[in-house]
């Protein structure tokens, strides 16, 4: 019996509704259920006090100092790389063998496993390089790893600024550095920092290559040579060793409520961009 | 005059930061890992089922077969409703819920794999341990139900971490073909599923198949999430049910520990992950490529 | 505004011109009075010649209009004068072009500065997305002008000289495209002469403006005739007759004839001109 192309319709639109319902259950399922068992945990004793035993008890000041101190040092570092990149790409040259090998070469790195990035860093930073186990270690490694995101949100949004503003700009007697200062990086920013931001709630989350360089020291760094624990690592810690839920509870959640509120960053200058260009 | 040259070479000099990092790992991964796999033979490497560090014996063959096995796994989940959510935000659903649904599943995207994992661990495994891996075993889907942590546990999980991978680069390919297709289609007669399936899925077929070639080098590249629920035994999995190590659990889980030849094994392990991962990334882009060039062409 | 096709139509047409240019003096490039020399220059993009051995002068304080048909390279001459063809990868040119002497193509020739002495308006106003002082005052920064005062200075001359100034006045932080498409052109013409330079190119400034505005830009391009040499690239030849002392009538790359605005449109030596004219191709 053919059913008519109405009701075929009708069940294929309902059943991808449903797995689409499902999808995004799943997500807010997620989210309330660390928030739940973990919000009440977060305490301001948690937030501002060391670990003890082990991460038994105490709270995770180290953890977000050291997180903070990893995620920053990585996008200081990786933004300015990625988008100067974007800029040569877009402004300071033409399309050929030089770009190809440019874009290629940020693929790639996209693609690579965070794990692979761990293993990199772990024999070229911390080996080699001698820095050790540290919060600079893991800080360039993940710099290497946010760098394609920035340099691909950079070049979208330079390109999506009209060419007449770049023409206008040179009629009235700007340099080419000028003008991309000037003009084309003014009105790019906001696309500019949905990547960086992007960047920075990748860094947070990642936990692998922190894993191989950073270390997993459970005191406060005071350098940036000193080895650091991540809130990612430290969760994984807890939750894995079983040393105590209601503090990995409250671990994501500091986690969950961070990538929360950098998803609503990155989202909120989206648009602030796609207003000013459009 | 003089400043402008100096400022392009400093881009230029900015620019190249990629292909170097690219080269520096590439150089370093091989450099640690390719001598042990040459003398313990590649292809006994690659086949053996031995993995006794400690004692020289490196098989990575169980492992090779676990990413095989979640990574086939994933993928079914995945596309199913990847493909599904992208679908549904480019041709049906309106404007209102896209602006929740395509958000939503970004937000997805954000949430740290050790957060996935411990999910996993906290809701999925007893889940297939109690109820489903009995109910299987009683319909004859499976000999036993196994521990909980799984290949199932593992793909499910992946599956929903490599979704969003696959339906934003789908929504880009179903954007990307024309309207005049969808809008020629509609004016034939054909219902706006119709036109989705026999028109627009094929017109936009390269992209998404990159989007999926992409997923399965995601799936293939995690770790923490496949740590926590896959159970990392050293056997090849016989059912989905049955627990598995991947090549990525390998790494995380001994490097810790690991000392001398072990370690060289453990980064030579990354070097067939390495290269797993660049043949998939490159017939991605060269898919995604051809696309574009063949809509130059047009 | 359709031109006559009917040949008598047409030949009234032009006589009435003529009597209306035949009141106005136009000015002859009086020797040493050529601000811009152009020598036997050619033009070409991708090998393919775009503009064939132009020989033109354009005289200290007048202004030339250039008509011609589509694709007769009217705008590829003007972006040469300001070199911002060398924007485009492919443009190759033979030749020279002379401003007060010197070869703007010369090795030591800084671009950006005389980029500020040869101004430029398009045909579709392009505010920048800023307010309107900060459209304004972008080519005097560019140009070390940092004062305040003087900044103010330069923004409300520039916006008189445009005739502009009452009409924003009160607004100058407003962002640039909230005006009008008239306004907006105004205010682009107002840009280019806050840089005070000594050159204006305008190419086709009034297609897609309302009459008023039209009128209001044509004035200001009268008065401003008595400070800069203008140029002005116009499709409607009612135009140029209106307001230009001299035309330049460009034919496929080609420049086929040059004169004092009133003789040419009533007495033109080549008859391609006059064919023009008159409507019978365009």
């Amino acid at each position: 019996m053919r059913l008519s192309p109405r009701i075929t319709q009708g069940m294929a639109v309902s059943g991808m509704w449903l797995l689409a319902g499902l999808t995004l259950g799943v997500l807010a399922f997620i989210i309330a259920f660390i928030l739940w068992h973990g919000l009440p945990h977060v305490t301001w004793t948690f937030l501002t006090e060391s670990p003890r035993a082990m991460g038994r008890e105490g709270g995770v000041l180290p953890m977000i100092v050291g997180t903070a101190w990893v995620t920053g040092l990585a996008v200081f570092i990786a933004a300015p790389i990625g988008v100067a990149t974007a800029i040569y790409l877009t402004e300071y040259t033409r399309e050929g063998r030089l770009t190809a090998v440019i874009r290629f070469g940020a693929d790639c790195l996209a693609g690579i496993p965070s794990i692979i990035f761990g293993l990199f860093g772990f024999v070229f930073f911390v080996i080699t390089l001698g820095m050790g186990l540290s919060i600079i270690s893991g800080a360039l490694t993940l710099a290497l790893m946010v760098l394609p995101t920035i340099i691909r949100t950079s070049e979208e949004a330079i390109r999506a600024v009209p060419a007449s503003f770049r023409d206008v700009s040179f009629g009235l007697g700007s340099t080419r550095w000028q003008m991309v200062t000037q003009v084309v990086l003014r009105s790019a920013m906001p696309g500019i920092g949905t990547g960086i931001v992007l960047s920075i709630g990748r860094s947070i989350s990642e936990t692998a290559a922190v894993m191989l360089t950073a270390g997993s020291a459970l005191g406060m760094p005071h350098t940036a040579f000193d080895s650091s624990r991540t809130l990612a690592l430290h969760f994984y810690v807890l939750s894995r060793e079983g040393l105590s839920m209601t503090n990995a509870y409250a671990t994501a959640t500091i986690l969950i409520l961070a990538i929360l509120l950098i998803n609503l960053a990155a989202y909120w200058l989206m648009r602030r961009f796609v207003a000013k260009v459009a | 005059m003089r400043r402008e040259k100096i400022i392009s070479l400093c881009l230029l000099l900015a620019a190249l930061s990629a292909i170097s990092g690219l080269a520096l790992i590439t150089a370093f991964i091989f450099k640690e890992g390719l001598p042990i796999m040459m003398r313990a033979g590649l292809g006994k490497f690659v086949l053996s089922s031995d993995w006794y560090p400690t004692e020289g014996e490196f098989g990575i063959f169980p492992m090779i077969a676990g990413s095989l096995a979640v990574t086939a796994g994933a993928m079914v989940i995945g596309v199913v409703f990847g493909l599904a959510c992208a679908v549904l935000l480019t041709q049906f659903a309106p404007p209102r819920l896209v602006a929740v649904v395509k958000p939503s599943i970004e937000l997805l995207a954000g949430i740290p794999s050790v957060v996935y994992g411990f999910m996993g661990v906290i809701i999925l495994v007893p889940f297939i341990r109690d109820t489903l891996g009995p109910a299987m075993v009683s319909l004859h889907l499976a000999p036993d139900p196994g521990p909980g942590l799984s290949v199932l546990a593992a793909s499910i999980v992946l599956g929903i971490m490599v979704l969003p991978t696959i339906t934003s680069i789908s929504v880009d390919a179903l954007q990307a073909v024309p309207r005049s297709y969808r809008e020629g289609s509609l004016a034939l007669g054909a219902t706006e599923w119709q036109t989705t399936h026999r028109v627009l899925l094929r017109a936009g077929r390269s992209g998404i198949v990159a989007a999926i070639i992409l997923g399965m080098g995601r799936a293939v590249g995690e770790t923490m999430a496949v740590i926590m629920v896959a159970g990392n035994t050293l056997d090849v999995p016989h059912s989905i049910l049955a627990p598995v190590r991947t090549l990525t659990s390998n790494i995380a889980l001994e490097m810790g520990y690991a000392a001398g030849d072990h370690r060289k094994a453990l980064f030579a392990t990354g070097v067939v992950l390495f290269v797993i991962i660049m043949i998939l990334n490159t017939i991605a882009l060269a898919v995604s490529r051809r696309r574009a060039g063949k809509a130059v062409a047009r | 505004m359709t031109e006559p096709k009917n040949n008598d139509v047409a030949k009234e047409d032009a006589r009435l011109m003529a009597e209306m240019l035949a009141q106005r003096p136009a000015p002859a490039c009086p020797p040493g009075g050529a601000k811009i020399v152009v020598e036997d220059f050619s033009a070409f993009f991708d090998g393919e010649p775009v503009l064939r051995n132009i020989n033109l002068e354009i005289c200290e304080r007048e202004r030339l209009a250039i008509i011609g048909p589509a694709s007769s390279g009217k705008t590829t001459f003007l972006r040469s004068l300001n070199r911002l063809n060398d924007l485009s990868a492919n443009f190759t040119k033979t030749g020279r072009i002379l401003l007060d002497g010197r070869d703007i193509f010369g090795s030591a020739v800084d671009v950006a500065a005389l980029r500020r002495r040869i101004g430029m308006v398009y045909a579709v106003p392009v505010p920048l997305p800023w307010s309107i002082y900060e459209n304004l005052t972008y080519g005097p920064l560019l140009s070390g002008i940092r004062s305040r005062s003087r900044l103010d200075e330069v923004v409300e001359s520039s916006l008189r000289s445009a005739f502009l100034w009452d009409e924003v006045k009160d607004r100058l932080g407003e962002p640039a495209a909230n005006l009008s498409g008239g306004q907006q052109q105004r205010m682009c013409l107002a840009r280019v002469l806050a840089l005070e330079p000594e050159v204006l190119l305008l190419d086709e400034p009034c297609s897609g403006l309302d009459p008023v505005s039209t009128a209001k830009i044509e004035d200001a391009l009268a008065q401003l005739r008595t400070k800069y040499s203008i140029v002005l690239v116009t499709n409607n030849t009612k135009q140029a007759a209106r307001a230009s002392d001299r035309t330049a009538f460009f034919l496929m790359g080609e420049l086929v004839e040059c004169g004092p605005t009133g003789p040419l449109f009533t007495n033109p030596a080549n008859p391609r001109t006059s064919d023009y004219i008159t409507g019978h191709f365009g």
